[in-house]
C-alpha cells in the first residue's frame, strides 16, 4: 500500500516538469483566489462541525469538478507530519496548513497545477499553478476553477467590500499573485536591497527565502501583490507583471557588470559549484540550494557543458527534506538526510550528463 | 533584543502567529527562526500584515476606549478588540457590525473600501449595474457642486436609464406586475 504523498512523488507530467516561460528565470507563478462559504463562520471562529460540513461539500463538489477530475482529495489529518511536509515543499500547504492538519484538506488535479486548500484561514484557498512566467494563465486557470465550484458552493461575497476574507489584507478580489524569482547578479552586485526597496514602494511584498544566517538562500525571491481592495484583477496583475519585467532587465544589467568586473571569479564560483554537487559525500538543503543557485546563473552566464534548467529545478524540489525522506521511505536524522541528499544529487546529475 | 530560543544572537525576526484563537509572539534569531520551520521570511514590506495589527492595535482601539472594544458581531460574537488581537474576522457579519471602524483599517491596507473587481457569477451583472450606477451618481454629485449643469444633466439621463434596465431585466415578475396594473 502507497501513500498519496509517495504517488505525488512518483507520478509524472506534474506542471513543473518543463521550465516554462522565461524559465532560467523565474522558477513559478502562482495565483490564489481566498473565498468563503456564505453564510458559515470563518474558519479560525468556526464550529467544528461547520469545517466538517465546508471539508464534506468541498470533497463532493470537487468528485463533479471538471478541472479535478482525476485528481486527488486529501485529508490532511490523516497524513502523518512528513507528508504534510511535503505538500508544503510543493506548494500545496501553507504553513499553517501544513502544521496542523484538524478538518483540514486539499484537493488537486492530477497534474496538481490546480488546487483547493480547504479550511485554512478562509475556507477556500482556490490555487492555481505553473511553471516560468504564466500570470494570465494562472489568474485564467484559478477563475475557471472558482466557476466551475461556483455550481455547488455559494461564496460570501458583498457589493462594497467584495469577496469577504477572514482577514481584512485579503477582502476585494481574494487574489494573491506571486512570482518566484531568482536574482543572483542584483544580489551578487549588491543591488538587490535597494532594488527591492523600489518593488515594496509600489505595493508588491517581496520575500526572501533565508537560511542559516543572514545570506538570502540561494538569491530566490517571491514578490507577490499586496492590494485587493480598490483594484481590478487585470490591473493587479499587470502591476505585477511590469514590476518582473523590470526586475528581469535590472538582473540583466547587474549580470553584464558582473561579466565585465568579475568573470572568472564568477565563472571559477559556477564551476566550483558544479563541482561540489557532482562531488559531494554529505549536503545540506541550504548548500544544495546555494549551489544549484550558481548553476542557474551559470546558464544564464551561458556557460558551457552545465545541467540543464530542467535538472537544476529537479534538484531544488528533490533536494527538500521531506522530498528526500519520502524517496527513501523513511525519516532520516540530520546526518543521514545530508547523505541521501548528496546521492541524489549525484545520481540526478549524472543522468542528465548522460542524457 | 535577544532571541527568546537561543538568547545568543539578536532577535531580527518577529512572528506573531494566531493559533486557536491565541496570539503568540515571538522573537527569534534567523538561525533559530529557520530551525523552527519559517523558511519565508518578509524581507522589504511595509505593510505586512504584522505592521498592520499593531496599527490596528494602536490607532483603533488605544487603551481606554474600552467601549469600541467590547462592540460585538451580532453573529458571530466576535469582540472588536478580539479582532484587533487576532487580526482575524470571525463572518460575514463582522463586516456590517464593525463597518465603520474596519472602513479605516481597509483605507490604511488597501488605499481604498470598495472592491471594483469580480463578483460571483449570479450576481456578477447586476452588481455590474450597481457599481456603475454608483460611479455615476458620485459624478452626478461632483458635478453639481462644481455646478457643471449641463454634464449633470446628461449624467442624470444616463442614471435614469441604467435604473429603468435594472429594474426590467432584475425584478421581471415585478415590473410585469407593474404594467399590468398600469
Ligand atoms: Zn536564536
Ligand atoms: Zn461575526
Amino acid at each position: 500500500m502507497t501513500s498519496p504523498a509517495a504517488e505525488m512523488l512518483a507520478a509524472r507530467g506534474q506542471w513543473f516538469a518543463a521550465p516554462g516561460p522565461l524559465g532560467e528565470a523565474i522558477l513559478s507563478t502562482r495565483v490564489r483566489l481566498a473565498r468563503n462559504v456564505r453564510g458559515l463562520r470563518f474558519p479560525p471562529r468556526a464550529l467544528p462541525e461547520e469545517l466538517e460540513g465546508v471539508l464534506h461539500r468541498v470533497e463532493a463538489a470537487a468528485g463533479q469538478v471538471p478541472m479535478l477530475r482525476g485528481g486527488r482529495f486529501l485529508a490532511m489529518e490523516r497524513l502523518s507530519a512528513l507528508e504534510r511536509q511535503f505538500l508544503l515543499e510543493r506548494h500545496l500547504a501553507s504553513h499553517d496548513l501544513a502544521s496542523d492538519g484538524a478538518r483540514r484538506g486539499l484537493c488537486c488535479s492530477a497534474d496538481e497545477s490546480a488546487a483547493l486548500l480547504v479550511n485554512e484561514e478562509d475556507h477556500l484557498r482556490i490555487q492555481a499553478l505553473r511553471a516560468g512566467f504564466q500570470l494570465d494563465a494562472c489568474f485564467a486557470a484559478a477563475t475557471a476553477l472558482e466557476d466551475q465550484l461556483e455550481s455547488h458552493l455559494e461564496y460570501a461575497f458583498a457589493d462594497d467590500f467584495g469577496y469577504l476574507t477572514a482577514c481584512p489584507t485579503n477582502v476585494g478580489t481574494g487574489l494573491r499573485a506571486s512570482v518566484l524569482i531568482h536574482l543572483p547578479a542584483l544580489v551578487l552586485t549588491r543591488r538587490i536591497k535597494k532594488v527591492l526597496s523600489g518593488v515594496a514602494q509600489v505595493g508588491l511584498a517581496v520575500r526572501g527565502f533565508y537560511g542559516e544566517g543572514t545570506d538570502v538562500l540561494g538569491h530566490f525571491f517571491q514578490i507577490s501583490n499586496q492590494i485587493t481592495l480598490g483594484e481590478k484583477e487585470a490591473q493587479t496583475l499587470l502591476n505585477l507583471e511590469r514590476v518582473v519585467h523590470q526586475l528581469l532587465e535590472q538582473e540583466a544589467r547587474a549580470r553584464e557588470v558582473l561579466l565585465k568586473d568579475a568573470g572568472d571569479q564568477i565563472e571559477d564560483k559556477v564551476r566550483r559549484a558544479h563541482g561540489t554537487l557532482t562531488q559531494a559525500h554529505l549536503l545540506s538543503a541550504e548548500e544544495a540550494i546555494g549551489l544549484a543557485s550558481a548553476l542557474r546563473l551559470g546558464l544564464t552566464l551561458e556557460l558551457e557543458g552545465l545541467p540543464s534548467v530542467s535538472a537544476i529545478n529537479d534538484i531544488l524540489l528533490h533536494a527538500q527534506p521531506a522530498h528526500l525522506q519520502l524517496r527513501v521511505g523513511q525519516v532520516m536524522d540530520a546526518p543521514a538526510r545530508q547523505r541521501a541528499r548528496a546521492r541524489l544529487v549525484r545520481e540526478r546529475l549524472g543522468q542528465s550528463r548522460a542524457a | 533584543m535577544k532571541c527568546q530560543s537561543c538568547a545568543q544572537a539578536e532577535a531580527t525576526v518577529h512572528i506573531k502567529e494566531v493559533k486557536n484563537e491565541q496570539v503568540t509572539e515571538m522573537h527569534l534569531c534567523e538561525k533559530c527562526a529557520y530551525e523552527k520551520g519559517y523558511r519565508t521570511i518578509v524581507l522589504q514590506d511595509k505593510s505586512s500584515l504584522a505592521s498592520q495589527l499593531i496599527w490596528m492595535a494602536e490607532s483603533l482601539y488605544p487603551e481606554g476606549t474600552g467601549a469600541l472594544g467590547q462592540v460585538r458581531c451580532s453573529h458571530c460574537g466576535l469582540s472588536y478588540s478580539e479582532f484587533v488581537q487576532m487580526g482575524r474576522l470571525g463572518c460575514e457579519t463582522c463586516y456590517r457590525d464593525f463597518e465603520k471602524q474596519l472602513k479605516q483599517v481597509l483605507r490604511r491596507i488597501h488605499g481604498s473600501i470598495r472592491h471594483v473587481g469580480k463578483a460571483p457569477g449570479k450576481e456578477g451583472l447586476l452588481f455590474e449595474r450597481r457599481r456603475e450606477l454608483q460611479k455615476l451618481r458620485e459624478d452626478l454629485e461632483r458635478a453639481i457642486e462644481r455646478e457643471e449643469y449641463e454634464r449633470a444633466a446628461g449624467l442624470r439621463d444616463q442614471i435614469r436609464l441604467l435604473e429603468a434596465q435594472g429594474e426590467a431585466e432584475a425584478e421581471p415578475s415585478q415590473s410585469a406586475g407593474r404594467e399590468a396594473q398600469a
